[in-house]
């Protein structure tokens, strides 16, 4: 085996795609290892680690495209054969390469009703094009991430001082106008408009209005730092501002992680500002209350808040305020399984995970989880066996930069949780398994078949261990990949499949504890 | 705070630049939406020091600085004003500045002889021969290495050669002027394709041609412009660009125009028949006889672009077989060099890339003026030279566009609704973009004594245009010098 460098100079791709082409390289006949990446120092110290070398490798610039490659004699002509076919059959036709502008300053010239910028490009190189295109006086959604906080500080109040939105940096979703921007779904226009600080909590909070029978008006994205003590809301208050003046929004929604205590208070001040009803969710907070003199009400999940909007546009047809697990279902469920039943929660949308995480917590339930900040319940994650203490339980969210460097992240390409999965099946002991499964333009186009058929392999490792599946699904059935259908494909699949994020991990709560109190209390198995 | 430009937001139809993932553009167009797509790459190449002299450039907006934008429009004002026309013919040591008897011109930045390219040696050879400075070609290497004959690049004396670019002291000229600014720029008359000394060959057919141009081409159309009077290139290149020429690499409409301007007073001047049929055949069997006028209209505009401080219009470009230069307007007289690259294209039957001589010739002045290359949609059949596409013509000059100051006011091209063709190269924009400027150009033979053996297209080297930027980040560090 033998391990090859090949170098081409000034051939530049975007990393996702070559991530994903990495994957598929992989797995051609004779090839050990296959790694296709642009050439920046990161990714040759990257590289470097895997046990690549040679003077091709440390010569290579950022605008280079680098052929990483082990395996047998043939290996690297497979993968250049296969590397070729597939950078074919992504690439736009030839002609219309060249006719592309090469900046953003030439398209905005060649196309001046442009009035977005959305941004991508890695991280490092991320704030210059944002300071470009407000320079240039267009709108920004920053998708990038590793942008400082620095560079968001100055962005956002430039933006501001311009009158601009500065949607980011790390921000996955929005929905201007009805057309989806990064990772969103296909939801139906309508009065509820969202600013949000959380990506996959925007997804699931608009999803879930779709599929009340309500729509959205608009949904900022801010960036998961804008209600730090740093940024200070500049963007989420900015948004608030902007729908408020909306005459296409009628309610108004906030979703954030815990906001830093300051920030969190004038959010509410800008809210109570506005003659229009409000609605207010921190991930993870478990009060649920009503502020009657300021029209806001405080929601204690994402599901809730998408109810709560709905209810105070004026909604026809709502269903009843949840109740929580069905307690027949529950106990069929707990029946499946031993006291001792671990729980494996995976996830791929970081939103989604921490309010599973936020909702087992409020059962009692002691959960390791890489969305702890820190305390004994803290892990990263990438630890090489899972410990037993001070839980047997685990969630984690696998979107963390730990698992994604040099991957797509698992909402492109879920293969990543499979893997996981495998992995978590090993040891003793049945398994409590819960997903969610985010759906919508940007995210794989079936990740309910990858989950169902990582599923498969799962239970096959388990034997004649019990395994019990419960998730939900994040989308709409007017999403390319079809909410209904992929619900059909996990409970094929034996899942058990809940309404929203909120049911499934409130599901997966009562469980566990019906399942540890049967046992204490001596019920025969 | 102000909500304004969010509301119109809000209330107009979503136009999405595009810049990183082409996921995000795929799927905004399968949701109903617009999304334009940016061929992103890393500014500057990823070159961290090049990234900090391109931001050196720019205000805190991110758009140019005021004080750099301002002498760059200067510079570019000056070069879409300029009107070149030709005024007559002379000898080079009587008209072009600087000229001596033991002095040869050549093209692209300054070389000696040690480190001059196969086809620069034999044109300098032939050249010599031609001169009656040495008898033989073997005799005429002799004396270029002696060190008694001088060299000098044409842009150092206002003049322009294509490939080889040799110019000596008897050689008739082109005299071209700058009728908005009044400069002068000159270059010697086409001598055809093949077998010829700006190719590098220097056999006694290739000294006979040039002594018969000398004794009978030149005074004819000498005469005949005398007649005719000044003659205006700006208006035959404009023409030439709507009848499939971009007058660097095809000059066929632009070469036929002027036969056809000239011809009467050629007729009228030229009393032994024999030498009018001679004349009128040599015209119309040299397709590329026009190039030499395009290039000197393209110097004689470039050149009061120069000497403005901070602006980063690029005033000159050229190749000398060994070195690619470049020259910036802000930094006048300096050339920033990189190994001359090799030229993609196709190839005369009998011969191949292996007999091929890197880039050569002063003819990029043309794409530096917002012609050739920069023109190149107006001329889909060039693309045959390197089995592209016609749409790849249109495609090339697009993207041109994106590294240039301005569409020329005056050269149209049909196929594009009659925008102008991409005029004024931009350092900024070359080095933020990583796009060089698409040259069309000829390919010559690596050895002296043989000529062409082809035409492609090549690609300046990058870090002209990257040692260009470094130097003039430098400049900007000091205080700012009197004004210009």
């Amino acid at each position: 085996m033998a391990a090859l460098v090949l170098v081409r100079r000034d051939s530049y791709h975007d990393s996702v795609l070559l991530m994903r082409i990495s994957q598929g390289l992989k797995a051609l006949a004779d090839v050990e290892d296959a790694v296709v990446a642009m050439g920046t120092p990161q990714n040759r110290e990257l590289l470097g680690a895997l046990g690549y070398g040679g003077p091709e490798l440390s010569a290579a610039r950022p605008n280079d495209l680098v052929i990483a490659v082990k395996g047998g004699a043939g290996a690297a002509a497979v993968v250049e054969t296969e590397l070729a076919r597939l950078l074919a059959a992504e690439a736009p036709a030839a002609a219309d390469t060249e006719a592309r502008p090469t900046s953003l300053a030439a398209a905005v010239q060649a196309h001046p009703e442009a009035n977005l910028v959305l941004i991508s490009v890695p991280g490092e190189h991320a704030a210059r094009e944002a300071r470009r295109a407000l320079g240039l006086g267009r709108h920004v959604m920053l998708f990038s991430d590793n942008v400082t906080l620095a560079d968001e500080i100055a962005l956002k109040q430039e933006a501001r001082r311009r009158g601009l939105l500065l949607m980011g940096p790390d921000c996955g979703t929005a929905i201007l106008d009805g057309r989806p921007l990064g990772f969103a779904n296909a939801v139906r226009r309508g009065p509820i408009g969202i600013v949000g600080a959380a990506g996959t909590g925007i997804q699931e909070v608009t999803s879930l209005v779709h599929r009340l029978g309500c729509g959205v008006s608009q949904a900022i994205g801010t960036g998961g730092r804008d209600l730090s003590e740093e940024v200070g809301g500049l963007m989420t208050l900015f948004g608030i501002e902007a729908l408020a003046a909306d005459p296409g929004t009628q309610v108004l929604v906030v979703i954030s992680k815990p906001p830093a205590a300051a920030v969190a208070h004038r959010v509410i001040a800008a809210l109570g500002a506005t003659p229009k009803p409000c609605v207010v969710h921190f991930v993870g907070s478990e009060s649920r209350a009503a502020d009657e003199r300021h029209r806001i009400v405080y929601a204690d999940s994402l599901a809730d808040a998408a109810e709560a909007a709905c209810r105070l546009s004026g909604a026809p047809d709502l269903p009843p305020a949840y109740p929580g697990p069905e307690p027949t279902h529950v106990a069929q469920l707990a029946a499946r399984l031993p006291a001792d039943v671990e729980l494996r929660g995976l996830f791929c949308g970081g939103t989604t995970g921490q309010e599973a995480l936020a909702l087992l917590g409020r059962s009692r339930l002691a959960v390791r989880s890489n969305l702890h900040k820190h305390g004994p319940l803290r892990v990263e994650g990438t630890e090489a066996a899972a410990r037993e203490r001070p839980s047997p339980h685990l969630l984690l969210d696998l979107g963390d930069d730990v698992f994604t460097r040099g991957r797509p992240h698992p909402m492109i390409e879920p293969a990543l949780r499979n893997e996981r999965l495998e992995a978590e099946m090993s040891g003793a002991g049945a398994r409590l398994l819960l997903f969610d499964c985010v759906l919508g333009y940007g995210a794989h186009p079936d990740p309910a078949g990858v989950l169902a058929a990582g599923l498969e392999r799962a239970r096959a490792l388990a034997g004649a261990r019990p395994v019990v599946a419960i998730a939900s699904v994040t989308g709409t059935s007017d999403d390319p990949q079809d909410w209904h259908a992929q619900v059909r494909r996990l409970e094929a699949a034996g899942v058990t499949v809940e309404a929203d994020n909120r049911a499934a991990a409130s599901l997966a709560a009562a469980v566990l504890v019906r399942a540890a109190a049967a046992a204490a209390s001596g019920r025969p198995r | 705070m102000d909500t304004e430009k969010v509301l119109a937001l809000f209330g107009s139809d979503l136009a999405v630049v595009n810049v990183g993932l082409a996921s995000f553009a795929r799927d905004l167009r399968r949701a109903g939406g617009t999304a334009i797509e940016v061929d992103w790459r890393p500014p500057a190449g990823g070159d961290p020091a090049l990234l900090e002299a391109l931001e050196a450039c720019l205000g805190p907006d991110g758009a140019v600085r005021a004080d750099i934008a301002a002498a760059t429009r200067q510079s570019l004002e000056r070069l879409l004003a300029a009107k070149p026309v030709v005024t007559g013919i002379g000898t080079a040591l009587e008209v072009v500045p600087g000229m001596r008897k033991n002095l040869v011109l050549h093209a692209g930045p300054p070389v000696e002889w040690a480190r001059m390219s196969g086809p620069t040696r034999g044109a300098v050879m032939g050249g010599l021969v031609y001169e009656g400075l040495a008898k033989t070609p073997e005799e005429a290497a002799r004396l270029a290495a002696s060190g008694s004959v001088e060299f000098s690049p044409c842009h150092h004396h206002a003049a322009v050669g294509p490939m080889a670019g040799v110019v000596t002291a008897s050689m008739p000229v082109w005299i071209l002027e700058n009728q908005a600014f009044g400069n002068r720029s000159y270059a010697t008359l086409n001598e055809g394709l093949g077998k010829v000394l700006r190719y590098g060959a220097y056999d006694a057919e290739v000294i006979e041609r040039l002594r018969w141009m000398e004794r009978v081409l030149a005074p004819a159309l000498s005469a005949a412009l005398a007649a005719h009077g000044p003659l205006d290139v700006r208006s035959l290149i404009a023409q030439a660009l709507q009848m499939g020429d971009e007058v660097h690499n095809r000059n066929r409409a632009a070469t036929s125009l002027l036969i056809r301007t000239l011809a009467p007073h050629l007729v009228r001047a030229t009393p032994a028949a024999e030498d009018l049929v001679a004349v009128l055949r040599f015209l119309d069997g040299n397709d590329h006889f026009f190039l030499n006028l395009s290039m000197a209209a393209s110097k004689c505009s470039l050149d009061p672009t120069t000497g403005i401080p901070r602006s980063t219009l690029i005033s000159a470009m050229a190749r000398n077989g060994t070195d690619f230069g470049i020259q910036v307007a802000g930094l006048p007289g300096r050339w920033f060099t990189a190994p001359a690259p090799m030229v993609e294209g196709l190839y005369l039957p009998g011969f191949t890339a292996a007999d091929a001589a890197p880039d050569i010739g002063d003819s990029v002045i043309t794409e530096t003026a917002g012609l050739g290359g920069m023109a190149m949609a107006a001329a889909p059949a060039i693309v045959q030279f390197v089995g592209g596409s016609a749409g790849q013509a249109v495609a090339f000059t697009r993207r041109m566009y994106g590294i240039t100051l301005a569409e020329h006011p005056a050269y149209k091209i049909p196929v594009l609704d009659f925008r102008g063709t991409a005029t004024g190269i931009d350092l900024l924009k070359v080095v933020e973009s990583g796009v060089v400027p698409v040259v069309n150009t000829g390919i010559a033979h690596k050895e002296p004594g043989v000529g062409m053996v082809g035409a492609g297209l090549v690609k300046p080297p990058f870090a002209c245009f990257r040692d260009a930027l470094l130097a003039f980040a430098g400049t900007l560090a000091k205080p700012a010098g009197p004004p210009a």
